[in-house]
């Protein structure tokens, strides 16, 4: 039987971290391995911390990814990765947006957003893929891509076919989005590509 | 073979209830429950409702069943409380058509008041409680609680939790079964619980127990053992039967499908077969105390707390030999709590209150953050309904006094759900609360659904539309005021000129809520740094887009910005000043 892999998607309420879910679950599912995905909703909904995990292999018991055994976390805001870095595996890969959302104590100057958070992560991290996806996303005509831009440099770390993921975002998003979305995605993927 | 894709457990239950031939879902909304109705609303055969609160969701199953259809109920764990009257007295009478309630339990509190395990309530009403430990269990249990509640003549619980209700697994899709309407037949020795029937139906319910007890034993689909490694044996069930199989695959487990009535011969036997016998479970020693009461040596919740959730880790490092993986902590990085988003109509309520350093009888939904600093303008919050009924007691306590600087504060469908009787009891009693209905015109918290004061049904088809001025002064409150949220001077002269009266009043705070009317967005606001004084008088109002510079001064994040304009009502000097962009 071969190894779960598990994939930690984290970022704030709003950003798109569950459509990024969603098309991932259903590409493994296409790939036909066994799926198991977490999200928490509730009130995290309000702007507060968003966790998705996916795991995946021939078979999958817990749907929950236990501390330091991400082999890949896909983190939306800098901070967030900061705050999911005990996640990952001594060999696990961070794919981060650079992007800054200031939580509410920063915002009334009750707490400092780390200013080196990015060297941190490159200190902690034994691989780490950084970007700000949002200009990326903006450079293809879509300010809300982010969260596509990230699946594309994502798939650039994943041995699935590309076409299983057009497949999947062809179907997973709206028809009217699907240009500018499949135009994110190939960015990414190529600058993960590039990267890797 | 069958289709197969991910579903949640609450998108499969929904499912359950449609190849099951059910017929109608009915709940409230709450937090891990709420998806199952909202899914189930896609089913063209099935009906969906939203009732009002949790009791009358189960009382409308109670009737849909006695009339000869299946039927779903579901609600999160403390609208089981709500719930609870005629969930003990279903079990007396029993069922016509399958009736299953769901509980959905929040282990670990991500997003509720508390963390009780209903569990309890299964042994208490004396009806079996089934347990899904992911998504194909959730549909088949909710396919077998139906057989078992028409088998057994007796209410079924689906026990839940977060974990279970929202994780995503591979569910094998069936075809609908069919099912004929079961005829309406009046029978009031089991219908109608007077004192001389109910003696009867306890006696009877008690031998059902009886019943459900030999048939949890021999259910291999329910309850089983997984033969392997004999050192250890591990009783487990609904999610936290998967975190044992992920961390001990080697070890014998009993799982556990149900576990109200347990199986006592099945327990025994696996007992008798392995060497040192444990239980994991969250929450409540539930288990635990039953398998002790047998007189078989246990061990549980020494090893596990009895608070929050159990996760993979914690089993592998308190029974698993290979060295667990430590959580490390994550030091200086400042947390990210929800907040009221841009816009939100209710953080004008709080300002105001703030500003006028009010007693505040808080309740529950979206509002509930006005706790939070800055705002801090919320004292206390218990349950739905509170508010009222607290600020009443409150004056009670204190007298007159206290009721001129104390105000309840309660959401449109937290009113509806439970604050009506509350504020009857005020008026009846003589009470003289300001209390204010925060009317954003959905039930926001749990993902907005519709209530009877929106105008829309479960469905999203139009329904007659609940006018709560109308009701309120029903209810015989004379002063009723109606002001838009975001009209602070008007708030703030409504809020003085009702807390100096003696008599209730209430006033009803309108605005929709942010996420839903984008229609009422304007364009963007910057802050001008010239103008800018860096007064922090905007701060105030907690807005997640007013963003403190090093300097003091404010900078507005425009990605956030609705344009919502509070802030440029607040600034002395018009430094918030609006763009084009929208
Ligand atoms: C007994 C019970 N049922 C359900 C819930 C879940 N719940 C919390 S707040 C809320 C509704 C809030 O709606 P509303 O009062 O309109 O306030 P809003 O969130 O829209 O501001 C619900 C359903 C609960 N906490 N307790």
């Amino acid at each position: 039987m071969s190894k779960t892999t598990n994939i930690l998607i984290v970022g704030v309420g709003g950003q798109g971290t569950i459509l990024a879910s969603r098309v991932l679950a259903g590409v493994l599912l296409a790939e036909k391995y066994d799926v198991k995905v977490s999200e928490i909703h509730g009130m995290s909904q309000r702007g507060g911390s968003v966790v998705t995990q996916v795991r995946y292999g021939d078979f999958v018991a817990s749907p929950i990814i236990e501390p330091q055994t991400a082999d890949i976390v896909l983190a939306f805001e800098l901070l967030e990765a900061l705050r999911s870095l005990p996640f990952l595996a001594e060999d696990g890969k961070l794919i981060v947006n650079t992007q800054a959302i200031l939580p509410m104590p920063v915002v009334t100057g009750e707490a400092q957003y780390p200013t080196d958070a990015l060297s941190q992560l490159e200190k902690q991290a034994s691989l780490v893929l950084a970007t700000d996806a949002l200009q990326m996303a903006l450079a293809c005509g879509n300010p809300k891509g982010v969260n596509i831009v990230l699946l594309g440099i994502l798939s650039a770390l994943m041995d699935i076919k590309e076409e299983t993921w057009l497949l999947v975002l062809r179907d997973k998003v709206p028809p009217r989005f699907l240009g500018v979305n499949l135009a994110a995605f190939a960015e990414g993927r190529k600058w993960g590509l590039n990267k890797k | 073979m069958n289709e197969k894709i991910l579903l949640t457990g609450n998108e499969a239950i929904a499912r359950g209830v449609w190849e099951a031939g059910g017929h109608l879902v009915v709940a409230y909304p709450g937090t891990p429950s709420t998806e199952i109705t909202e899914n189930a609303a896609k089913y063209l055969e099935l009906s969906a409702q939203w009732a009002p609160n949790e009791k009358v969701a189960l009382e409308t199953g109670i009737g849909c069943s006695i009339a000869g259809k299946r039927v779903l109920v579901a609600m999160k764990h403390v609208g089981l409380n709500v719930a609870a009257d005629p969930l003990f007295t279903a079990a007396y009478t029993g069922v016509n058509g399958g009736l299953v309630i769901v509980s959905a339990d929040d282990p670990g509190i991500h997003s509720s008041q508390n963390e009780q395990d209903n569990r309890h309530y299964g042994r208490a009403a004396k009806v079996p409680v089934l347990e899904p430990s992911d998504s194909k269990e959730a549909k088949n249990f909710t396919k077998l609680a139906f057989v078992l509640s028409e088998q057994f003549d007796v209410p079924v619980i689906l026990r839940l939790t977060t974990r279970v209700a929202h994780s995503q697994s591979l569910v094998e899709l069936s075809p609908r079964e069919e099912l004929p309407l079961k005829d309406y037949v009046k029978d009031a020795g089991k219908y109608v619980m007077v004192p001389a029937h109910a003696k009867k139906r306890h006696v009877i319910l008690e031998n059902k127990l009886l019943e459900l007890a030999k048939f949890s034993d021999q259910n291999k689909e329910l309850n089983h053992i997984l033969w392997q490694n004999r050192k250890m044996g591990i009783v487990a069930s609904g999610a936290v039967y998967q975190y044992v199989r992920e961390a001990l695959p080697d070890v014998s487990v009993l799982k556990i499908g149900m576990s109200f009535p347990l199986p006592e011969k099945l327990i025994k036997e696996f007992a008798a077969g392995v060497e040192k016998l444990f239980v994991v479970e969250e929450l409540e020693p539930f288990m635990e105390n039953a398998i002790k009461a047998m007189g078989i040596e246990v061990v549980g919740s020494e090893m596990f707390p009895r608070v929050g959730e159990i996760f993979t880790e914690d089993i592998r490092a308190k029974l698993g030999d290979a060295a667990a993986r430590p959580i490390l902590p994550t030091m200086g990085i400042p947390v990210r709590p929800p907040v009221l988003c841009p816009g939100c109509p209710h953080r004008a309520v709080f300002y105001v209150l703030h500003k006028l350093k009010l007693n505040v009888s808080g309740d529950i939904g979206c509002y509930t953050l006005g706790f939070m600093p800055p705002l801090s303008a919320i004292d206390t919050t218990i349950c739905m309904g509170a508010s009222i009924s607290v600020a009443h007691g409150m004056e009670v306590a204190q007298g007159r006094e206290m009721a001129a600087k104390t105000v309840a504060v309660i959401g449109d469908s937290t009113f509806i759900h439970s604050g009506i009787t509350s504020l009857i009891n005020t008026v009846y009693n003589g009470g003289s609360s300001t209390i204010l209905i925060l009317d954003n015109s959905i039930t926001a918290m749990t993902g907005h659904q519709h209530n009877p004061a929106t105008g829309f049904d479960a469905k999203g088809n139009p329904a007659p539309k609940l006018s709560l001025a109308a009701l309120v002064r029903a209810c015989g409150v004379n002063r009723v005021q109606i002001v838009d949220a975001f009209d602070l001077k008007k708030l703030q002269a409504a809020l003085k000129e009702e807390l100096a009266v003696c008599e209730p009043s209430v006033i009803i705070v309108e605005r929709a809520c942010a996420l839903i009317d984008k229609s009422s967005r304007q364009p963007v606001l910057v802050a001008n740094q010239e103008k800018c004084n860096g007064c922090g008088l905007c701060l105030a109002l907690g807005c997640p887009c007013l963003i403190k510079r090093s300097d003091g001064k404010v900078e507005v994040d425009a990605a956030q910005c609705v344009g919502c304009g509070l802030c440029a009502a607040l600034c002395q000097r018009g430094a918030l000043e609006k763009t084009g962009d929208e």
